[in-house]
């Protein structure tokens, strides 16, 4: 590539070359620039943008592989059973559901510890470490973590601890919970929210750090109460990141299955679209409807992703144009 | 990294004065935060990590319990340690050995990120340094595939596998996670190559310098640690992945996040073997992320956040 720049800037070879050589050559020069570039992208367009055109293309069929005799071009008819079937209803609900409670929890709470972790106090690292941990257990271990070690109704430490609380005060009829049976979304909410909070925090963390120190020391100098350091100057600094942190994490949690398979198996009204997919097309061998389920997931995820793109380029932008 | 780029010709002033200049304004900050307040900020900061890090530290903990003293109500916190439960993992009276799975998630990892890095790195040098046009519509389609939830493609890939007989095969797990990272490696990279200065590309090219020598020492230098990050951040989410693996594999290439599943529901409960699976398992996750702790923001906001 160094070699066709250093050619076309040599002058006396341009003159005499007639325009169509040149252009030729900005041709040829335009499609070195974009070699680099094509392996990587002709090897998405192969796996993700090919198979979902298959997607599309089941999604009107009438395909169950029990009974591959019956195949046959459907229409809507897989895309009207998604949303009136009872139960693809139901995991359209709680896709929305998980997402939104886990998406505003997380931020919420990691919003509240990067303010506590940009104040300077003995063993601040330390601390940020400890709290990026839930991000590195691996989820399906952490899922089965929260549901044998926590939350198990009998032996779980949630409710050793209520134990151990009540019998200091004598008492050894301790309240018991079960969240597993009793609140089985709280409980897949309550795993979620621990493991994406640090994500939340550091993105924030990050956010706040980039704050500009002058004018907040300006405004402490006015006398401003720390309040309203925090409402007009603090907070809408952070909005765009707020926002990115929120989309993000929307993005992955959408298509959590790990959570939902491992803490509840989608029993109770915790089965999400994700896994209601994995249901209909490896058990129930439902291939069109399970397609036209993902086609909804993808339409969804389409409308969030518009306005995550948005809060990207805006903060893409920025940076590019430094 | 990057912070210390900036900061190194100041250092090279005489110590004491530079040092004094350097502290006198936080100085002056703390006094108009009174020390009260980070105390109370610090002792909420420390009750709330320690209170996220409980299922951590009890998942390690317990792991090194017996099985009698880890399923307990109350809790029996100082009980004796062991390590039974990890023998116990390790398949000692089951004959089940957790390892292929381990060498599985492994291999479909490590294979896969070297792919990712040798797509997304060439990529992520067309959109920096020397950028095609429009590139910002080609990162805003690779940022697009990666919206497309894995359920939307998952079914005609599996029928795709079945077909040709790869089902259960770890090479085709592999081009499934290189899929998977690769919009967010070339996202990650591009941002690191940016921070590649113009002028060091400009005066290496009238240097005559070839493209290797650049890429050797004007773009590894700056970029390197970001590219650690990215491979990094790269395995973990292959090591974490569940659903295209336990759709795609079963007893010959199953990955260890399958066989802990299966671990779980085969095995009847033992909560001390539990634990000690999880963190078997989380290890090399906790590791790479410790390493890449620097770098964590930045790549996983796709290099939106510094």
């Amino acid at each position: 590539m160094t070699t066709a720049t250093a050619r076309i800037s040599r002058p006396g070879h341009h003159a005499a070359t007639p325009s169509r050589n040149t252009r030729s050559r900005e041709r040829a020069l335009a499609w070195a620039r974009r070699a680099p570039l094509l392996p990587a992208l002709i090897f998405l367009i192969l796996v993700t943008q090919l198979p979902f055109v298959v997607t599309l293309i089941i999604s009107f069929m009438n395909w169950n592989s029990l009974s591959p005799d019956k195949t046959a071009f459907a229409g809507v008819e897989n895309y009207v059973t998604v949303l009136t079937d009872p139960d693809l209803r139901q995991a359209i609900f709680t896709t929305i559901l998980l997402t939104v409670s886990v998406v505003l929890i997380s931020l919420l709470i990691g919003l509240g510890l990067a303010l506590l972790l940009d104040k300077k106090f003995i063993g601040r690292g330390l601390a940020r470490t400890l709290l990026i941990a839930p991000f590195l257990v691996v989820p399906v271990a952490a899922a089965l973590i929260w549901k044998h070690a926590l939350l198990n109704p009998t032996y779980g430490l949630i409710n050793g601890i209520l134990t151990w609380i009540w019998s200091l005060f004598g008492s050894a009829t301790a309240p018991q919970l079960d969240l597993l049976s009793q609140a089985p979304m709280m409980a897949v909410i309550l795993s979620l929210v621990w493991q994406w909070t640090p994500f939340m925090m550091l993105i924030l963390l990050a956010g706040l750090q980039s704050r500009p120190m002058d004018t907040v020391e300006a405004a402490q100098m006015d006398g401003a109460t720390p309040w309203a350091i925090f409402r007009h100057l603090t907070l809408p600094h952070l909005r765009q990141y707020l926002e990115l942190g929120g989309l993000l994490g929307a993005i992955y949690i959408v298509q959590n299955f790990d959570a939902v398979f491992t803490l509840t198996a989608g029993g109770l009204g915790t089965a999400n679209l994700p896994y209601a997919i994995y249901q209909t097309f490896y058990f129930a061998n439902e291939y069109g409807l399970a397609s036209a389920a993902g086609v909804v997931v993808v339409i969804g995820t389409i409308i969030v992703a518009t306005f995550a793109l948005r809060t990207v380029f805006s903060l893409f932008k920025k940076e590019a144009a430094r | 990294m990057s912070t210390l780029t900036p900061a190194a010709p100041q250092s090279t002033p005489p110590g004491p004065t530079a040092l004094n200049t350097g502290r006198t304004p936080r100085r002056g900050k703390a006094r108009m935060d009174p020390t009260r307040n980070n105390t109370a900020a610090g002792i909420a900061a420390w009750l709330l990590a320690l209170l996220f890090a409980v299922p951590v530290l009890w998942m390690i903990l317990t792991s090194f319990h017996s099985e009698t003293d880890a399923a307990t109500n109350p809790p029996s916190i100082a009980a004796n340690l062991t390590l039974d439960a990890y023998r116990e993992f390790f398949g000692e009276t089951s004959g089940v050995s957790p390892w292929p799975s381990l060498i599985n998630s492994a291999t479909a990892s490590i294979l896969s990120t070297v792919l990712v890095l040798l797509l997304a790195f060439p990529a992520a040098y067309a959109l920096s340094i020397r950028p095609v046009k429009k590139w910002t519509d080609v990162m805003f389609f690779f940022l697009s595939t990666k919206m497309m939830p894995v359920v939307a493609a998952i079914l005609p890939l599996y029928l795709f596998a079945r077909t040709v007989g790869a089902l259960d095969n770890i090479w085709f797990l592999i081009l499934m996670y290189t899929s998977m990272n690769l919009p967010i490696a070339v996202w990650m990279m591009r941002s690191f190559l940016a921070e590649v200065p113009e002028e060091m590309l400009e005066a290496a090219q009238i240097d005559g310098a070839n493209l290797m020598l650049i890429l050797r020492k004007v773009i590894a230098p700056v970029a390197m640690p970001g590219i650690a990050a990215t491979a990094l951040i790269c395995f973990i989410f292959s090591w974490n992945e569940l659903l295209l693996a336990r759709v795609l594999t079963g007893v010959v290439a199953g990955t260890a996040p399958v066989f802990l599943t299966g671990f779980v529901s085969g095995q009847g409960l033992f909560l001390a073997q539990v634990c000690a699976a999880a963190v078997v398992i989380s290890l090399p996750v906790l590791f790479a992320g410790f390493a890449a702790q620097d770098k964590l923001v930045q790549g996983l906001s796709l290099g939106a956040v510094k």
